[in-house]
């Protein structure tokens, strides 16, 4: 029966919109319509009062290949990501081998571990603020100990920013920890005690067996780390307000800077809409490269 | 096998550098116990013999509505949560098992909203909620985080990851579509629920901006802007109290989370496939 | 507490619909504050609205607490853009030509129709009103308002064997001091240094301090110009770069604002420049005695000015206006400016608060309150201009280039002059 045949081809397309359709809705409330409302406006000058915002085509963009900071700001988020990404990646991978393995009191240090992502920032920061605290915070006085001189962590171009990331290393690693935990205890032991039953080495087992099934968390992981990288904020308006002299602006700050700062809306939309495309293009590489390495079973 | 000698260092040097690490990473919140207790005067001088107070709780407690604030918390968490929850479900399930037109776009424009935060698009976002008139109500802190791009890559990753028989043998035995995602995929992709359900907690409860933003009145505001008051004064850090007061905020999660390690622990292990 | 006062207020409200009939609805206004000092500010505030509604039956004030300063207008811009502005709100002082800008807030002088309204509005110092008023009309005022002065531990001055009641009058004495409060160990690094001026975040401020006292304005009253590199300006950054690279007694680098008191108290530094606000802080974590001093002077003396004004918003109707007004009125009396300063630690801010027996009383016991108010006459304006954030931060990045040694003094005002004729050049 040809009705039945096109229902029955049809029921894959229907059932799949009809259940990402709630999802699509607030998607499309929440970030695509907003999302779309920036791009329109960085085409725009800003709206100043009685001044009504005009149609300045590209003005916004080529104001922004003038502009320092935000070339510093981007050049600094670079840097952020690659001393960030790698490190907290490993940090978490090794964590979750740890936890899951036959350390004595593993529950107790996946609790330490995961203790950063339950504190709020807003005071993270402020603690770390001590630890870095030239003279008597914390790293001085251990320092000291060893008779090493004082150090203006944070108020000097070179180790400013360093220090950020040792903070969102910290922060980070134990989130991402959980995902590969749970990946780990969602792995069938058969495949470990095989291996194991062939004569491989730990270290064997981890590179054949371990590391490819993990991919997939891999992949998750990396992704949201490059994202969270480029979106950072919170830590540098607590700690160093971008300073000293634009060391730790990165591009989000300086987003956040000339929309809620400057009022700059115009110019903040199109940051904004350079940020988007960096990350999508971002995501989307690291997507396609690593999604043909991933193995799914 | 497992007595030589140097598997027995490895162990040690193992054993070793995950406690380290672990000292680490506790640092900050034993800094935060030792000062909240301790008067100002020893926020910084760890000395054994400095004696013991509460007061920086008790000022903590007097610069704003901390149970109300807790409460409010509490009913945002939770309801961000569930919305993430069913929302986040139905969307894995259908990049994961669905063929349908326009997947691939769909799903790359998903992953666009893992970029572009809720936090970048506050005007406009606010414009939205006025025009809805949910200002200053949990709807308004909520709607936006409810349609996790995070969750729904996540539980795809899992779903994927489902072996296929298992649907055929629930098909056989008369599950719908919905049935077959709540008896076999939903009941598998616990740990990756646990694990996300706590990742959300967490982020929620600690969010700034846009409840600060969305919210005016005692009756909806979250804890951390009650937190807020002690951060960025015109008089410094005072860490004894900002200590306190990141104690009583975070005092819920923590105690939470070490009820929970039980269940947590637990519900990775049977989820294991087998 | 709100929740309880909101209750009775409703009751209040319910009360008065039964037995009055024809009773006028209240007027509702939401007033926005920040929250920058420590202690309970949000209950004092509370009970302060609970205060006026309770002699102002007519008027229903919401106050929402909106976090830090950055916090608040970041919040009120984005309520106005949202089409929910509130009707009142506390916001530095500074912001007033960005609000005058997004066209959001209505000068005082159409709201002040009483000869007593209008001589309201000179109750206040002049040194306040500076950054109130432009073009002939007074925009904001005077709520939470601070100055610089210079705190010196008296235990430290008696070691490095000064006169402990003896401050630094002048920048060289400064200097010459600080050298010797400079304390150096056996390995040769500093255990307490001489003196610190922070330079996190808004090093402007501090510096504005410095350029005052050597004599130099930093903007014109219109909002429109810069003089970043003039050379009195160069001269000013010259003498703090040089107290910690060429006579080693200031720490080197940036100074974080935040941490500067707590260095005070751990006796890291001996005397330290900060906002009056601090007072109370010092005073109650002070673990010695300590002095509070006019900053030394180089021409002349001086300081900014800081902190929050009152301001009344364009999109409140005439009837807000009104009441806004009302409660702008009763926040300031002399009675409430000194009891605000006494809780607080801002410089109450018209003279004749000082005059109230609860001021007399609390200077008599801590004297060290009124040095805020004697440095008043020689204050100036804080620097504020159009595109005041982006013009500020100009200068911001040029101080902290110099100061860790990125820049020359003359390069750093140079170029940071250069960028703020660029983003000015559209207001001229």
């Amino acid at each position: 029966m040809p009705d039945r045949r096109l229902g029955s081809q049809l029921a894959p397309h229907v059932h799949g919109w009809l259940l990402l359709l709630p999802a699509v809705a607030l998607l499309a409330a929440f970030t695509y319509f907003p999302a779309v409302a920036a791009l329109w406006s960085s085409l725009h000058s800003t709206p100043k009062g009685a001044r009504p915002a005009r149609f300045v085509g590209l003005d916004q963009y080529a104001a922004m290949v003038d502009d320092p900071v935000f070339w510093q700001s981007l050049w600094n988020n670079v840097l952020f990501a690659l001393g960030t990404v790698p490190l907290s990646v490993a940090i978490a991978l090794l964590m979750a081998l740890w936890v899951n393995g036959r350390i004595r009191g593993r529950t107790a240090l996946r609790m330490a571990y995961f203790t950063p992502t339950m504190l709020p920032m807003i005071a993270v920061a402020n603690i770390w603020l001590f630890f870095y605290t030239p003279g008597y915070g914390l790293i001085d006085q251990v320092l000291g100990l060893f008779g090493l001189p004082d150090t203006n962590w944070l108020g000097s171009p070179a180790t400013a920013l360093p220090a950020l990331m040792v903070v969102t290393v910290w922060k980070e690693a134990g989130f991402f920890m959980i995902f590969y935990l749970a990946a780990l205890q969602a792995m069938p032991p058969s495949l470990r005690e095989a291996a194991m039953l062939e004569g491989a080495g730990r270290w064997c087992i981890f590179r054949r067996v371990t590391l490819p099934l993990l991919m997939p968390t891999t992949l998750f992981v990396l992704v949201n780390a490059v994202i969270n990288a480029f979106r950072t904020v919170d830590l540098v308006v607590v700690m160093t307000r971008g300073g000293p002299d634009n060391a730790t602006a990165l591009l989000l700050y300086h987003i956040y800077e000339v929309g809620f700062r400057y009022w700059d809306t115009g110019y903040a939309a199109a940051l904004t809409t350079v940020l988007v495309v960096i990350l999508v293009v971002l995501a989307i590489g690291q997507f396609v490269y690593l999604d043909r390495k991933v193995h799914y079973r | 096998m497992n007595g030589s000698f140097p598997d027995r260092l490895v162990a040690l040097l193992e054993n070793t550098g995950a406690w380290l690490l672990g000292l680490l990473w506790v640092l900050p919140l034993l800094f935060a116990v030792w000062t909240a207790f301790h008067p100002a005067a020893f926020a910084v001088r760890f000395d054994l013999a400095a004696p013991l107070t509460l007061e920086n709780f008790v000022q903590a407690w007097a610069a704003a509505p901390f149970p109300r604030y807790l409460l409010n918390s509490f009913l945002l968490v939770t309801s961000i949560l569930a919305g993430q929850l069913v929302l986040c479900t139905l969307a894995a399930y259908a990049f994961a098992r669905f063929e349908f037109r326009g997947r691939n776009v769909a799903f790359l424009l998903v992953l666009v909203q893992l970029m572009i935060m809720p936090d970048a698009l506050v005007v406009e976002n606010y414009r939205t909620m006025h025009a809805f008139g949910l200002i200053d109500s949990v709807a308004a802190m909520a709607l936006p985080y409810m349609a996790s791009a995070f969750g729904i890559f996540l539980l795809r990753q899992t779903f994927k990851t489902v072996p296929r028989e298992l649907d055929d043998a629930a098909r056989v035995e008369g599950a719908g579509t919905l049935g077959i995602l709540w008896r076999v995929y939903v009941p598998l992709a616990r740990p990756v629920y646990v694990a996300y359900g706590l990742v959300s907690i967490s982020y929620h409860w600690n969010n700034f901006l846009w409840p600060l933003i969305v919210t005016n009145s005692v009756t909806t505001r979250p804890l951390t802007v009650g937190l807020a008051v002690f951060s960025s004064t015109d008089q410094g850090v005072d860490w004894s109290v900002i200590t306190a007061a990141t104690l009583m905020t975070a005092a819920p999660l923590l105690i939470a989370f070490l009820l929970f390690q039980r269940q947590f622990v637990q519900s990775f292990m049977r989820a294991g496939i087998k | 507490m709100t929740v309880r006062r909101g209750l009775r207020t409703t009751l209040f409200a319910a009360a008065m619909a039964l037995t009055a009939l024809p009773a006028a609805a209240a007027t509702k206004i939401s007033f926005y504050y920040p929250v920058a000092v420590g202690g309970p500010i949000t209950k004092l505030i509370d009970d302060y609205v609970a205060g006026f509604e309770k002699e102002n039956p007519d008027v229903d004030i919401e106050p929402v607490y909106s976090g830090s300063y950055q916090d608040t207008i970041t919040k009120v811009l984005t309520a106005m853009k949202g089409g929910n502005a509130p009707q009142v709100a506390v916001i530095l002082s500074t912001d007033m030509f960005t609000l005058i800008d997004e066209d959001a807030i209505v000068p005082f002088d159409g709201m002040a129709k009483t000869p007593e309204d209008k001589a309201f509005l000179s109750a206040f110092y002049p040194a306040f009103m500076e950054n109130s008023q432009t073009g002939g009309k007074t925009w904001g005022i005077p709520f939470q308002r601070s100055t610089i002065v210079m705190y010196w531990n008296k235990d430290a001055f008696k070691e490095a064997s000064l006169d402990p009641e003896k401050p630094p009058r002048s920048w060289d004495e400064m200097a010459q001091m600080a050298a010797k409060l400079t304390k150096r160990d056996a390995g040769g690094n500093v255990t307490q240094w001489g003196v610190q001026i922070p330079s996190s975040g808004f090093p402007y401020w501090l510096f504005q301090a410095l350029t005052t006292e050597n004599g130099a304005k930093l903007m014109n009253e219109a909002g429109t110009e810069t003089y970043y590199d003039k050379p009195e300006v160069v001269e000013a950054l010259q003498y703090w770069i040089d107290l910690a690279s060429k006579q080693k007694v200031h720490p080197p680098g940036i100074v974080e604002w935040g941490t500067t008191p707590k260095d005070f108290f751990e006796r890291k530094v001996a005397m330290m420049w900060t906002t009056t606000g601090n007072l109370t802080n010092v005073r109650k974590n002070a673990a010695f005695p300590f002095g509070v001093a006019m900053l030394p002077e180089k021409k002349r003396g001086g300081s900014p000015t800081g902190g929050g004004n009152f301001y009344v918003f364009k999109s409140a109707s005439p009837e807000q206006q009104d009441a806004a007004f009302r409660f702008v009125k009763w926040m300031t009396t002399p009675e409430r400016a000194a009891q605000w300063g006494i809780d607080t630690g801002y410089v109450a801010v018209r003279p004749d608060a000082w005059e109230t027996s609860a001021m007399k009383a609390y200077v008599a016991d801590f004297p060290a309150a009124a040095v805020a108010r004697d440095q008043l006459p020689q204050a100036t304006a804080e620097l504020s201009t159009h595109e005041n954030q982006r013009v500020t931060k100009a200068l911001n990045d040029g101080l902290q280039a110099a100061l860790t040694g990125g820049k020359p003094a003359k390069q750093a005002m140079e170029d940071a002059q250069k960028e703020a004729d660029r983003i000015l050049k559209a207001y001229r």
